[in-house]
């Protein structure tokens, strides 16, 4: 048994590697793309705000699995031809993206009204007002739904291995069908994903705890 | 007289069917400390959130040191960092220090150094007693400290009036006395001001004139000592009446 993972441990540790990058990269895609969509739900402008309601309802109603096809082939059509893994983390951001926003955006239905009167009194124009004082107080408020996205996102990943991504999933599914040891190929991979993800959710709730508002 | 700091003529301004202000005309000139009193409901914080159009009005004109107030965009917001607001609530930034509540607006609208922000925030907190906490949260200071780094944020941006709301009254009464206190030098070094409060002790000390309201109108205008002692009008008559109880 243990022979199974110390032959194969590059292979895992590869895996590991495509998984780690494709999630941080979508997640920090996602981020963007929710204080984006967030920002212009909240403007005054009413074009922005059908704008970002329309994304978040397209991309929170269609099927993850879906958005990857979309995005591997719709853009494929379109003469935009991508690898594998940059189409995976674009469509996975987007789709977490649109989760994001509706986060963020509760956040800054949370910070009081008064914090955005303070900062236009001193002169502030809306974008400013949004990210020196109304975004980073309302991403401390949701730091706790941030990292049940990241989580979320996270073990998402795993269904880029249906447009050809080498992420952990694929290894073990791979190792599946070149071994026969079904059961240690797919133990390998979720005690990695189980690990990843404890330590993850132990840093959010550290997070939590140290930039969380006192008021 | 030379022309008013702010001129306000002939503001109306609803809320949905509500008229809240209805016909106001007003003038503050410089170096003034004008006191607004009033029933609860009666517009005193309406009126003073148009001034810096916190609240748009539907009819009238405001003019701050002859500029006619611009709508929305880079004008209003130049303009609004000439107009120190200091709110019942405090409404410090409650994820920035004291130090980086004072220095946000001289750096970010301002565009000025930061080096040289903070040494003139180090001074204004100084200046209203609240030097040692520069490096605190909001949360960590009482209401008193909390309304003077409110001051001192607002005076950060070197405005050419002050304008507050209520600012005494959501404090403790041991709290009420420092923050008039630095409400008292203002006046007397000669900033001009707005003020909404009850406190007739301010009011007598420092305000060139009272204006009182009632149901969305300026009933009366009046020196202090006269109007709280001989008031011209029925309604503030009555008014006082109530509130000189205890
Ligand atoms: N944002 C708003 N939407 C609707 N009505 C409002 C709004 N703000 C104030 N009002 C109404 O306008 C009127 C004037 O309110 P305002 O807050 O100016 O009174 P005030 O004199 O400051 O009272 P207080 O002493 O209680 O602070 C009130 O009837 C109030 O209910
Ligand atoms: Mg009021």
């Amino acid at each position: 048994m243990i022979e199974f993972y110390t032959d194969n441990a590059q292979r895992f540790i590869d895996g590991t590697l495509v998984t780690v990058r494709l999630a941080l990269l979508s997640f920090a895609l996602s981020v963007v793309i929710g204080v984006v969509i967030a920002s212009c739900r909240v403007s005054p402008v009413g074009p922005l705000q059908r704008f970002a309601s329309g994304y978040v309802s397209l991309f929170r109603n269609l099927p993850l699995l879906i958005i990857f096809f979309l995005a591997l082939f719709g853009l494929g059509d379109l003469g935009f031809v991508y690898g594998g893994f940059a189409t995976a983390a674009v469509a996975l951001g987007m789709y977490t993206g649109a989760y994001m926003a509706e986060v963020i955006r509760s956040g800054i239905n949370s910070v009081s009204s008064g914090q955005a009167e303070a900062g236009r009194a001193i002169g502030l124009g809306f974008i400013a007002l949004l990210s020196t004082i109304v975004i980073p107080q309302a991403v401390r408020t949701v730091i706790a739904p941030i990292g049940n996205l990241f989580i979320a996102n996270f073990k998402n990943t795993a269904v880029a291995l249906t447009i050809t991504v080498t992420d952990l999933t694929f290894v073990s599914r791979q190792l599946i069908n070149q071994t026969a040891e079904t059961w240690l190929s797919l133990f390998g991979a979720a005690a990695i994903y189980t690990v990843i993800l404890l330590f993850v959710g132990w840093g959010f709730r550290a997070l939590e705890a140290r930039y969380a508002i006192k008021r | 007289m030379a022309d008013a700091l702010v001129t306000m003529t002939g503001i109306n301004k609803w809320y949905g069917e509500l008229h809240a202000l209805k016909d106001v005309n007003l003038n503050v000139h410089e170096g003034e400390v004008v006191v607004v009193i009033g029933p609860s409901g009666s517009g005193k914080s309406t009126l003073i959130r148009t001034i810096n159009r916190l609240e748009p009005i539907q009819e009238g004109e405001i003019l701050i040191d002859g500029e006619r107030l611009p709508e929305e965009g880079k004008g209003l917001a130049k303009l609004r960092a000439e107009v120190g607001m200091v709110f019942q609530s405090f409404n410090l930034f409650a994820h920035k220090t004291i130090l980086e509540n004072v220095t946000l607006g001289p750096v970010k609208v301002l565009k000025m150094d930061k080096g040289e922000a903070e040494q003139r925030a180090r001074d204004l907190l100084e200046r209203v007693g609240v030097g040692h906490q520069a490096d605190k949260y909001p949360a960590e200071l009482s209401g008193g400290q909390q309304q003077r780094v409110a001051i001192a944020r607002a005076l950060a941006m070197d405005p050419k009036i002050m304008l507050f709301d209520e600012p005494t009254s959501a404090l403790d009464p041991e709290m009420i006395n420092e923050v008039l206190q630095v409400m008292l030098d203002l006046a007397e070094g000669g900033t001009t001001m707005v003020v909404v409060t009850h406190e007739m002790g301010f009011a007598r000390s420092a305000a060139d004139r009272v204006v009182f309201m009632d149901k969305g109108e300026i009933v009366e205008e009046n020196d202090p000592e006269s109007f709280y002692h001989n008031a011209d009008t029925e309604r503030a008559r009555d008014f006082l009446s109530k509130i000189i109880t205890h």
